[in-house]
């Protein structure tokens, strides 16, 4: 073998030789048990969402497509002279609509806690502030609920009134009977404050990540604190911000108790939403689920799955988001 | 500035006989390096974070349209110096100072200063090349005027000016529109160098511009500092002695012992590497410390 170096390519490539990662007895034993607990919550996740469809597979065999559009929901009598009929149309809906409620305030407003609490908060309160929002975003949502009910109702009435008056005109505000309590509105607002925290937390976490070089660049040219964060904190934390956004929808599509308690159950679709009915399907599952028929059990399984798919979609998309920002920012 | 147009006509090469003075006091020291119009200037500047004294009694001037190096080892407080310039010292929570800096005679840290208005005639350069991420190489140049909401006539002319002084028009002229992130280290901090100067400050600091690029991104870099010399003040803070001879026409030499950084001596770059009065600073020059 000749020791001196040679630019061409040499004459005989070796043989590839095997390598082996070696692992200690602990770390494989450590491995088996971290890999248990991943795969635990993923079966249990599964079994959950097979559980519900081969419960609720019976009724999407009967109803097929109306069951997702339909606007009835009758038990049926025991004898069969009336017959049975399931759908969710108007609860699809009203999860739906009460949800992009929530959002629409719950966003901005998160949004400017988020910038307060990073970017205009004396030191001093920031890390209380801070830690009453985690505080906040562990209310149990029946407290919302009764708070809905009790406090918030009488001031959401009057601003849906006014809304009505002023923007009476334009068909998502349009309200003939002139009653406002227990609407779609009132839920949405209601379920806004519930998912402020989780948003505001997830946004805070965003912003604060943002590069210090880069806001310290827009002051060196001569810019103004919301001229940085319009130039620099607000696009970086873009999609952070969806993903916050994302989690809060995902609790919002959800919540039951707050709902059951501030809607009346009605299966009509109301898209006017000042009016008084209403409704998702969480909490059509909650109501009809103690007095339920057999056959009308299977149908709130069914319910409950469209439900699942509808969450673990939008969980599914905010896990997405946040990884592309993870991503992006590496 | 009018203060500019009088000097216009001085030549460049009588910057060194402008020292008139070079003293030492027992506190730390006092120097003067020129008699020239100045621009900028500190007087009995101290600095803490919390009660950390970093800088004690910096008295220095610079004089206008020439380059002076901050040299000093680490943690002598010459980036904190640097900072004080543009009072971006005030933006970290326990920071507090004492003593003046003069811009043009008066005190930018006087209670009436508008400090964002004020930052427009001192541009900034970073350590670390730090283009805005959402924004093209254009809209980079542009940001400083966008976030200032100065009225600019032409933003093209600017864009190639800017990139031209900064010495990357050549280079991106053809993908203005290509996102900061695409260009390579020394290509972005020549880019925020055009960024810089795109609001037409009077006075630039560099805190260590070139420590993250290769040599041959920090030549291109010197050579802009030279150019840019002719019209503006540069200050930069540097850890290569090698770059403070090569690009600076002053020198001002902090140092700390542990307790607040000091300026040691600040002469003329020539008079500081050759023959210095301090034997520390000799001392540092050689690379016998820091």
């Amino acid at each position: 073998m000749s020791q001196t170096g040679s630019i061409s390519a040499p004459q005989n490539v070796p043989q590839k030789r095997e390598m082996h990662v070696v692992y200690s007895t602990g770390d494989r034993i450590f491995r088996r048990i971290v890999t248990a607990g991943a795969l635990t919550s993923l079966i249990v996740l599964a079994l959950i969402g097979l559980f519900l469809l081969a419960r609720g597979v019976e009724i999407f065999r009967d109803m097929g497509p109306k069951f997702i559009t339909g606007t009835n929901w009758t038990a049926g009598s025991g004898d069969g002279i009336i017959p049975a009929e399931f759908s969710i149309g108007p609860m699809l809906a009203g999860t739906i609509v009460t949800s992009l409620i929530a959002l629409f305030f719950a966003v901005p407003l998160s949004i400017a806690g988020a910038l307060y609490m990073e970017f205009f908060a004396p030191a001093k309160i920031k890390s209380t502030l801070v830690s009453m929002l985690d505080l906040a975003a562990a209310i149990p949502s029946l407290f919302f609920g009764l708070w809905g009910v009790q406090v918030f109702s009488s001031m959401g009435e009057r601003w849906a009134a006014l809304t009505s008056h002023y923007l009476g005109w334009f068909p998502l505000f349009n309200n003939e009977l002139e009653i406002f309590g227990r609407s779609p509105f009132i839920a949405g607002l209601v379920l806004a404050a519930m998912i402020v925290p989780i948003i505001t937390s997830v946004s805070r976490e965003v912003y604060s990540r943002t590069p210090r070089e880069l806001v310290d660049s827009c002051h060196a040219l001569g810019g103004t604190r919301w001229g940085a964060i319009r130039a620099v904190v607000l696009p970086f934390g873009r999609s952070g911000v969806v993903g916050g956004a994302m989690l809060g929808l995902g609790r919002a599509l959800g919540e039951t108790v707050a709902v059951y308690l501030l809607l009346n159950l009605v299966f009509k679709y109301n898209f006017n939403i000042l009016e008084s009915e209403g409704g998702n399907i969480a909490s059509l599952i909650a109501t009809k689920f103690g007095e339920a028929t057999p056959y009308e059990l299977k149908a709130l399984l069914a319910a409950g799955f469209v439900l699942f798919l509808l969450t673990l979609t939008v969980n599914m998309a905010a896990t997405a988001v946040v990884q592309r920002t993870a991503k992006a920012q590496s | 500035m009018n203060i500019v147009n009088q000097v216009g006509t001085e030549s460049k090469t009588s910057k060194e006989n402008g020292i008139i003075m070079n003293e030492m006091s027992a506190s730390g020291a006092t120097a003067a390096v020129a008699e020239r119009p100045l621009g900028l200037e500190t007087r009995g500047l101290h600095a803490w974070f919390g009660s950390h004294h970093v800088l004690s009694d910096i008295n220095l001037q610079f004089p206008e349209r020439s380059v002076t190096g901050l040299i000093g080892p680490s943690g002598c407080g010459k980036s904190t110096y640097l900072r004080m310039l543009n009072r971006m010292h005030e933006f970290i929570p326990s920071a507090a100072m004492a003593g003046e800096v003069l811009m043009d005679g008066s005190d930018i840290y006087a209670p009436e200063v508008d400090a964002a208005a004020m930052r427009l005639k001192v541009g900034m350069v970073f350590q670390k090349p730090n283009p805005f991420p959402a924004m093209t190489i254009k809209e980079n140049v542009l940001s400083g005027i966008k976030l200032a909401n100065l009225e600019v006539p032409n933003h093209d002319e600017v864009v190639e000016k800017c990139l031209t002084r900064a010495g990357l028009w050549k280079e991106v002229k053809d993908r203005l529109n290509a996102s900061g992130g695409s260009l390579s280290g020394g290509q972005q901090q020549r880019l925020c160098i055009a960024r810089s100067l795109a609001v037409e400050p009077t006075i630039l600091l560099m805190d260590e511009p070139c420590s993250a690029l290769d040599p041959g991104s920090t030549l291109r870099i010197e050579e802009t500092i030279h150019e840019l010399a002719e019209k503006i003040t540069v200050v930069i803070v540097t850890h290569n002695m090698q770059q403070a001879s090569r690009v600076s026409d002053y020198c001002a030499f902090f140092l700390s012992d542990g307790g607040p950084g000091i300026l040691v001596e600040a002469d003329a770059t020539r008079k500081m590497f050759t023959n210095p009065t301090d034997t520390r600073t000799a001392d540092y020059v050689q690379g016998k410390f820091g």
